[in-house]
Protein backbone atom coordinates (compact mmCIF):
# COMPACT_ATOMS: atom_id res chain seq x y z
CA UNK A 1 0.00 0.00 0.00
CA UNK A 2 2.87 2.08 1.00
CA UNK A 3 4.88 1.16 -2.14
CA UNK A 4 1.37 2.12 -4.43
CA UNK A 5 1.13 5.74 -2.86
CA UNK A 6 4.75 6.77 -2.88
CA UNK A 7 4.54 5.49 -6.63
CA UNK A 8 1.65 7.50 -7.30
CA UNK A 9 3.26 10.75 -6.28
CA UNK A 10 6.40 10.02 -7.78
CA UNK A 11 3.80 9.83 -11.01
CA UNK A 12 2.62 12.90 -10.28
CA UNK A 13 5.68 14.67 -9.04
CA UNK A 14 6.85 13.57 -12.62
CA UNK A 15 3.64 14.55 -14.51
CA UNK A 16 3.75 18.20 -12.75
CA UNK A 17 7.20 18.47 -13.93
CA UNK A 18 6.16 17.89 -17.62
CA UNK A 19 3.02 20.03 -17.44
CA UNK A 20 5.62 22.96 -16.49
CA UNK A 21 7.73 22.25 -19.27
CA UNK A 22 5.35 22.11 -22.01
CA UNK A 23 3.67 24.94 -20.46
CA UNK A 24 6.85 27.12 -20.97
CA UNK A 25 7.91 25.91 -24.51
CA UNK A 26 5.43 28.25 -26.10
CA UNK A 27 5.95 31.07 -23.63
CA UNK A 28 9.53 31.39 -23.79
CA UNK A 29 9.12 31.11 -27.88
CA UNK A 30 6.69 34.47 -27.73
CA UNK A 31 9.53 35.69 -25.50
CA UNK A 32 12.02 34.84 -28.24
CA UNK A 33 9.91 36.46 -30.68
CA UNK A 34 9.92 39.55 -28.42
CA UNK A 35 13.86 39.69 -27.66
CA UNK A 36 13.87 39.71 -31.58
CA UNK A 37 11.80 42.68 -32.01
CA UNK A 38 13.58 44.67 -29.51
CA UNK A 39 16.93 44.10 -30.77
CA UNK A 40 16.50 44.20 -34.32
CA UNK A 41 13.19 46.55 -34.77
CA UNK A 42 14.27 47.02 -38.47
CA UNK A 43 13.12 43.22 -39.02
CA UNK A 44 9.58 44.64 -38.51
CA UNK A 45 8.52 46.54 -41.72
CA UNK A 46 5.32 47.14 -39.88
CA UNK A 47 7.21 49.84 -38.43
CA UNK A 48 8.58 51.21 -41.50
CA UNK A 49 5.16 50.78 -43.65
CA UNK A 50 6.91 52.77 -47.19
CA UNK A 51 9.08 50.77 -49.29
CA UNK A 52 8.15 47.34 -48.51
CA UNK A 53 5.88 45.37 -50.71
CA UNK A 54 3.08 42.49 -49.42
CA UNK A 55 5.51 39.52 -48.71
CA UNK A 56 7.62 41.61 -46.50
CA UNK A 57 4.92 42.66 -44.39
CA UNK A 58 3.31 38.78 -44.17
CA UNK A 59 6.88 37.48 -43.76
CA UNK A 60 8.19 39.44 -40.79
CA UNK A 61 10.44 36.85 -38.62
CA UNK A 62 9.93 38.21 -34.91
CA UNK A 63 5.92 38.09 -35.92
CA UNK A 64 6.30 35.21 -37.27
CA UNK A 65 7.79 33.43 -34.60
CA UNK A 66 5.59 35.26 -31.92
CA UNK A 67 2.78 33.98 -33.93
CA UNK A 68 3.81 30.29 -33.88
CA UNK A 69 4.33 30.81 -30.30
CA UNK A 70 0.73 31.70 -29.42
CA UNK A 71 -0.67 29.33 -31.38
CA UNK A 72 1.00 26.46 -29.86
CA UNK A 73 0.37 27.50 -26.77
CA UNK A 74 -3.30 28.01 -26.91
CA UNK A 75 -4.23 24.78 -29.44
CA UNK A 76 -1.08 22.32 -27.97
CA UNK A 77 -0.07 23.38 -24.75
CA UNK A 78 -2.89 24.57 -22.48
CA UNK A 79 -4.85 21.10 -23.56
CA UNK A 80 -1.65 18.87 -22.51
CA UNK A 81 -1.33 20.75 -20.09
CA UNK A 82 -4.93 20.63 -18.16
CA UNK A 83 -4.52 16.92 -19.32
CA UNK A 84 -1.69 16.60 -17.45
CA UNK A 85 -2.66 18.60 -14.25
CA UNK A 86 -5.89 16.63 -14.26
CA UNK A 87 -4.14 13.32 -14.16
CA UNK A 88 -2.01 14.18 -11.01
CA UNK B 1 6.98 35.97 -56.25
CA UNK B 2 8.01 36.64 -52.88
CA UNK B 3 12.23 37.02 -52.68
CA UNK B 4 14.04 33.86 -51.62
CA UNK B 5 14.19 35.46 -48.14
CA UNK B 6 10.81 35.69 -47.37
CA UNK B 7 10.02 31.86 -48.63
CA UNK B 8 12.93 31.01 -46.39
CA UNK B 9 11.03 32.61 -43.46
CA UNK B 10 7.50 31.11 -44.12
CA UNK B 11 9.27 27.97 -44.11
CA UNK B 12 11.11 28.01 -40.76
CA UNK B 13 7.53 29.00 -39.17
CA UNK B 14 6.05 25.92 -40.77
CA UNK B 15 9.27 23.66 -39.17
CA UNK B 16 9.77 25.97 -35.78
CA UNK B 17 5.84 24.49 -35.20
CA UNK B 18 6.69 21.17 -36.09
CA UNK B 19 9.95 21.21 -33.50
CA UNK B 20 7.68 22.60 -30.90
CA UNK B 21 5.08 19.88 -31.30
CA UNK B 22 7.55 17.64 -31.47
CA UNK B 23 9.36 18.63 -28.24
CA UNK B 24 5.73 18.75 -26.33
CA UNK B 25 5.24 15.41 -27.54
CA UNK B 26 8.58 14.15 -25.98
CA UNK B 27 8.29 15.82 -22.94
CA UNK B 28 4.46 14.08 -22.08
CA UNK B 29 5.06 10.77 -23.98
CA UNK B 30 3.36 9.40 -27.01
CA UNK B 31 0.00 8.17 -25.04
CA UNK B 32 -0.94 10.85 -23.40
CA UNK B 33 0.26 12.89 -26.98
CA UNK B 34 -2.18 10.20 -28.83
CA UNK B 35 -5.02 10.43 -26.58
CA UNK B 36 -6.79 13.58 -28.78
CA UNK B 37 -7.50 12.24 -32.11
CA UNK B 38 -6.57 15.64 -33.74
CA UNK B 39 -2.61 15.37 -32.08
CA UNK B 40 -2.17 11.98 -33.16
CA UNK B 41 -2.20 13.59 -36.82
CA UNK B 42 -0.61 16.72 -36.16
CA UNK B 43 3.00 16.41 -36.37
CA UNK B 44 2.01 13.99 -40.17
CA UNK B 45 0.13 16.45 -41.38
CA UNK B 46 2.78 19.56 -40.73
CA UNK B 47 5.21 17.37 -42.57
CA UNK B 48 2.88 16.74 -45.38
CA UNK B 49 1.82 20.50 -45.69
CA UNK B 50 5.51 21.62 -45.77
CA UNK B 51 6.33 18.76 -48.24
CA UNK B 52 2.92 20.31 -50.31
CA UNK B 53 4.22 23.83 -49.61
CA UNK B 54 7.13 22.94 -51.72
CA UNK B 55 5.75 22.53 -54.87
CA UNK B 56 4.83 26.27 -55.62
CA UNK B 57 8.73 26.87 -54.62
CA UNK B 58 9.39 23.94 -57.16
CA UNK B 59 7.20 25.84 -59.66
CA UNK B 60 7.86 29.21 -59.42
CA UNK B 61 11.52 29.43 -58.43
CA UNK B 62 13.26 27.37 -61.72
CA UNK B 63 16.55 29.55 -61.93
CA UNK B 64 17.94 25.95 -62.92
CA UNK B 65 17.64 22.45 -63.41
CA UNK B 66 19.54 21.24 -60.50
CA UNK B 67 16.82 23.66 -58.25
CA UNK B 68 13.78 22.14 -60.07
CA UNK B 69 15.05 18.82 -59.75
CA UNK B 70 16.44 18.94 -56.10
CA UNK B 71 12.95 20.97 -54.89
CA UNK B 72 10.78 18.20 -56.48
CA UNK B 73 13.02 15.73 -55.02
CA UNK B 74 12.57 17.20 -51.84
CA UNK B 75 8.80 17.76 -52.00
CA UNK B 76 7.74 14.43 -53.03
CA UNK B 77 10.08 12.86 -50.38
CA UNK B 78 8.44 14.97 -47.47
CA UNK B 79 4.69 14.84 -48.80
CA UNK B 80 5.79 10.96 -48.60
CA UNK B 81 7.35 11.04 -45.16
CA UNK B 82 4.30 12.83 -44.44
CA UNK B 83 1.91 10.40 -45.97
CA UNK B 84 3.56 7.05 -44.17
CA UNK B 85 3.37 8.55 -40.88
CA UNK B 86 -0.56 9.34 -41.03
CA UNK B 87 -0.81 5.81 -42.32
CA UNK B 88 0.86 4.75 -39.06
CA UNK B 89 -0.70 7.56 -37.28
CA UNK B 90 -4.28 6.27 -38.56
CA UNK B 91 -3.21 2.68 -38.18
CA UNK B 92 -3.15 1.82 -41.86
CA UNK B 93 -0.16 1.34 -41.69
CA UNK B 94 1.99 -1.17 -39.12
CA UNK B 95 5.50 -1.72 -39.78
CA UNK B 96 7.98 -0.14 -38.48
CA UNK B 97 9.47 0.50 -41.68
CA UNK B 98 7.48 3.13 -42.70
CA UNK B 99 8.77 5.19 -40.12
CA UNK B 100 12.14 5.39 -42.68
CA UNK B 101 10.86 7.89 -44.97
CA UNK B 102 11.53 10.18 -42.06
CA UNK B 103 15.15 10.07 -42.14
CA UNK B 104 15.00 9.03 -45.43
CA UNK B 105 13.21 12.73 -46.05
CA UNK B 106 15.68 14.74 -43.91
CA UNK B 107 18.34 13.21 -45.39
CA UNK B 108 17.49 14.00 -49.03
CA UNK B 109 16.46 17.45 -47.68
CA UNK B 110 20.41 18.29 -46.25
CA UNK B 111 21.26 17.00 -50.07
CA UNK B 112 18.82 19.15 -51.50
CA UNK B 113 20.09 21.90 -49.60
CA UNK B 114 24.21 21.67 -50.04
CA UNK B 115 23.57 20.23 -54.22
CA UNK B 116 21.69 23.27 -55.46
CA UNK B 117 23.90 25.73 -53.74
CA UNK B 118 26.18 26.67 -55.97
CA UNK B 119 28.74 29.19 -53.88
CA UNK B 120 30.86 28.55 -51.74
CA UNK B 121 30.26 28.81 -48.12
CA UNK B 122 31.85 32.00 -47.48
CA UNK B 123 29.92 34.00 -50.85
CA UNK B 124 27.55 35.31 -48.78
CA UNK B 125 25.22 34.69 -45.85
CA UNK B 126 22.22 32.71 -47.64
CA UNK B 127 25.27 30.24 -48.79
CA UNK B 128 26.62 29.78 -45.76
CA UNK B 129 23.38 29.01 -44.22
CA UNK B 130 22.26 26.48 -47.44
CA UNK B 131 25.49 24.75 -46.69
CA UNK B 132 25.28 24.43 -42.73
CA UNK B 133 21.30 23.55 -42.60
CA UNK B 134 22.34 21.28 -46.00
CA UNK B 135 25.39 19.10 -43.41
CA UNK B 136 23.31 19.22 -40.37
CA UNK B 137 20.16 17.90 -41.67
CA UNK B 138 22.42 15.06 -43.52
CA UNK B 139 23.93 14.51 -40.12
CA UNK B 140 21.13 15.23 -38.18
CA UNK B 141 19.15 12.23 -40.26
CA UNK B 142 20.79 9.84 -37.75
CA UNK B 143 18.23 10.93 -35.12
CA UNK B 144 15.01 10.22 -37.32
CA UNK B 145 16.97 6.67 -38.08
CA UNK B 146 18.06 6.07 -34.49
CA UNK B 147 14.07 6.35 -33.80
CA UNK B 148 13.01 4.07 -35.86
CA UNK B 149 14.49 1.27 -33.75
CA UNK B 150 13.71 3.05 -30.72
CA UNK B 151 10.26 5.29 -30.86
CA UNK B 152 10.02 5.57 -27.60
CA UNK B 153 13.34 7.42 -26.56
CA UNK B 154 12.63 10.52 -24.80
CA UNK B 155 15.90 11.77 -25.87
CA UNK B 156 16.03 11.11 -29.50
CA UNK B 157 12.19 12.57 -29.49
CA UNK B 158 13.61 15.78 -28.24
CA UNK B 159 16.95 15.91 -30.20
CA UNK B 160 14.38 15.39 -33.47
CA UNK B 161 12.82 18.57 -32.31
CA UNK B 162 16.19 20.46 -31.20
CA UNK B 163 17.04 19.62 -34.81
CA UNK B 164 13.86 21.23 -36.28
CA UNK B 165 13.76 24.30 -34.32
CA UNK B 166 17.70 24.89 -34.95
CA UNK B 167 16.83 24.28 -38.76
CA UNK B 168 14.11 27.27 -38.21
CA UNK B 169 16.67 29.63 -36.86
CA UNK B 170 19.36 29.14 -39.56
CA UNK B 171 16.19 29.55 -41.99
CA UNK B 172 15.32 32.94 -40.08
CA UNK B 173 18.78 33.89 -40.12
CA UNK B 174 18.93 33.85 -44.06
CA UNK B 175 18.92 37.22 -45.98
CA UNK B 176 19.07 37.19 -49.65
CA UNK B 177 21.91 39.86 -49.74
CA UNK B 178 24.31 40.21 -46.25
CA UNK B 179 27.45 38.90 -45.39
CA UNK B 180 28.96 36.11 -43.03
CA UNK B 181 31.51 36.77 -40.64
CA UNK B 182 32.85 39.84 -42.44
CA UNK B 183 32.78 37.90 -45.76
CA UNK B 184 30.86 39.27 -48.76
CA UNK B 185 31.66 38.17 -52.50
CA UNK B 186 32.11 41.37 -54.56
CA UNK B 187 30.09 39.46 -56.93
CA UNK B 188 27.05 38.94 -54.90
CA UNK B 189 24.18 41.21 -56.21
CA UNK B 190 26.03 42.22 -59.28
CA UNK B 191 25.28 39.22 -61.40
CA UNK B 192 21.48 37.93 -62.14
CA UNK B 193 19.44 37.75 -59.18
CA UNK B 194 18.46 34.05 -60.73
CA UNK B 195 21.81 32.93 -60.03
CA UNK B 196 22.49 33.92 -57.25
CA UNK B 197 19.15 34.55 -54.60
CA UNK B 198 18.44 30.08 -54.08
CA UNK B 199 15.11 29.52 -52.08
Amino acid sequence: MEIELAREGVRGRQQDWRATAVALVGRLTVVAGVVWAVAQPYRLTLLDGYGHDLWDHLAQPPLLIIAVGVLFELAVARPLVRELRGET
Amino acid sequence: MPPAENVHWLFATGILLFGLCMLARALVGEAIWNRVAWRRYLLPAVLFGLGAAMWPVTVFFTNSAIHMIAHATWAELVMIAGIAQLGLAAGRLSSRWWSMTVPVAVAVSGAAFVIHEQNPWLFMRSSFLHHAIGWTLIVGALIPLALTFRPRSTALSAGFAALAISISVMLYADRDLAPIFGHFSPLAGTTSPADEVQP
